[in-house]
């Protein structure tokens, strides 16, 4: 191994530091720090309304942070002078609601930003969308606009938009909430193969069974704060704090 | 005469629908004229307005809701009075044709505006976010997914204003623009018959009839929307 390389891994994929946020007079983060290593699958759990969304959302400055730092591999996405439009592209983004364009078929859904962001030929690509469409097992459906889709499909063309750019890190808020249960599987399967081809992953979701099997670590957040983390084994296993155990106690139905 | 061989006489005397067919014929095309180049000037100056109070600059939003409200709120016929009566005055003198033009397209672009900037308003948040968070800047978001839903669901009120914008070009009769209208009325003074004024609501029917189907089969085929 070079010594760049051992740099490069040193240094975490994903790094927050001291992040606060406010809605008017609502402190909604209060100073939250993470890092995400490279590979990591980050899952965070908490209850609604303690600032889960608008953590993710800050990381790729969709809400604007009001204090802290954000880096990208050690390159700040945070603070004046930061070329947002290139960073946001190497931080993949899927969302509960889907996004998909309407108005385009799935290809042209993920070819957009290939064309117009990355500069690529028609021709190029079409080919990686036919790529990021295979991995998501939806090849088949590259000709079909989103409302031909079912929820399941649709997500998952979100997150072949997401990977076609090869971004550093994904982040993903809530990608099975809006889906019937028989639906929400085949989204798990493609964010555990995409784990396992070593995307670096932050993940808000409240499949606690995937989160116990998938995640290399949990954050429990609330009002907040991250109050607590750790492997899975044993935050969902001997949680340290009360409202920890409350809220699994809560979802978990124990 | 009968009574029935009289009102035929009237609206359908054959004499003067040969002799003044051709002067009709010419008042189409003036009309056809007028009315493409009114459409793409006002939807295509609509489009731009709604584009440009996307951005937010207070001072260019603020101009063209005035704008907007102002021309939607004029009688078209009062515009084009007392452009074409009052700027003469001031020294400016345009002819009939382009103050009839220019008065339907900018009360075309008024509506038009409104129209794209509801589409544009009324598109999901979640669309930019997607957009924004792939490394599309805000103009290419507006561009590639924003504006084309917006414009899509615009399609059936445009198509739908734009016949209605069209159908006034025949107030140009009044300042003497050489439209069907104003080719029928003088025929018809001429003859003393009203057959050329049946003529020119035939020939209206005829132009604009395919076009209100048309607006009808856009409702159906982009109600997309709401499925
Ligand atoms: N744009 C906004 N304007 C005002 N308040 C907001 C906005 N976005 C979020 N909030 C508020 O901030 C708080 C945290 O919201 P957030 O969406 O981050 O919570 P969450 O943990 O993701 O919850 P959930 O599990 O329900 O998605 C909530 O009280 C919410 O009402
Ligand atoms: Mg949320």
């Amino acid at each position: 191994m070079t010594a760049d390389v051992e740099a490069a891994q040193a240094t975490p994929s994903l790094e927050v530091r001291g992040l606060h946020k406010s809605f008017g007079t609502v402190e909604v983060l209060k100073g939250v720090d993470l890092t995400v290593a490279h590979r990591e699958m980050v899952f965070v759990l908490g209850p609604s309304g303690s600032g889960k969304s608008t953590m993710l959302r800050c990381c790729n400055r969709l809400e604007e942070p009001d204090s802290g730092l954000i880096l990208l591999e050690g390159d700040p996405v945070t603070g004046k002078g930061v070329n947002l439009n290139a960073i946001r592209q190497r931080i993949g983004m899927v969302f509960q609601a889907f996004n998909l364009y309407p108005h385009l078929n799935a290809r042209k859904n993920v070819t957009l930003a290939l064309r117009k962001v990355r500069g690529m030929s028609r021709d190029e690509a079409d080919a990686r969308a036919m790529e990021a469409l295979t991995r998501v097992g939806l090849a088949d459906k590259s000709e079909n606009h989103p409302s031909e889709l079912s929820g399941g499909q649709q997500q998952r063309v979100a997150i072949a938009r997401a990977l076609a750019l090869e971004p550093q890190v994904m982040l993903f808020d809530e990608p099975t909430s809006a889906l019937d249960p028989e639906l929400v599987g085949d989204v798990l399967a493609v964010m555990r193969e995409v784990k396992a081809a070593g995307m670096t992953m932050l993940v808000v979701s409240h499949e606690m069974k995937f989160a116990r099997e998938a995640a290399d670590r949990v954050i429990f957040m609330d009002q907040g704060r991250i109050v607590e983390q750790g492997p899975p084994e044993r935050i969902f296993g001997a949680p340290e704090h009360d409202r920890t155990r409350a809220f699994l106690s809560r979802v978990t139905g124990d | 005469m009968t009574q029935w061989e009289r009102f035929l006489d009237t609206f359908f005397n054959a004499a003067v629908l040969a002799k003044y067919t051709p002067a009709i014929l010419q008042g189409v095309w003036v009309t056809v004229w007028l009315s493409v180049l009114i459409v793409l000037a006002g939807i295509g100056l609509g489009v731009a307005l709604a584009v440009i109070r996307s951005f937010g600059w207070r001072l260019a939003s603020f101009a063209i809701v005035v704008f907007a409200d102002v021309m939607r709120a004029v009688p078209p016929l009062v515009l084009i009075l007392i452009v074409f009566f009052g700027l003469p005055n001031a020294g400016i003198f345009l002819s009939s044709f382009f103050v009839l033009f220019v008065v339907l397209a900018l009360v075309l672009a008024a509506f038009a505006e409104e129209i794209v900037w509801a589409g544009i308003t009324s598109v999901d948040k979640g669309q930019w976010e997607a957009a924004r968070s792939t490394g599309l800047g805000f103009g290419q978001s507006l561009a590639f997914v924003v504006l084309p839903q917006a414009l899509r669901m615009g399609i059936p009120p445009l198509t739908n204003r734009a016949i209605a914008i069209t159908k006034m070009t025949a107030l140009g009769t009044v300042i003497g623009v050489p439209d069907i209208l104003n080719q029928a009325t003088t025929a018809q003074s001429f003859s003393g018959n009203a057959s050329p004024l049946m003529l020119a609501a035939v020939v209206y029917v005829a132009l604009f009839l395919p076009l209100v189907i048309l607006s009808r089969w856009l409702e159906n085929r982009f109600a997309w929307r709401k499925a």
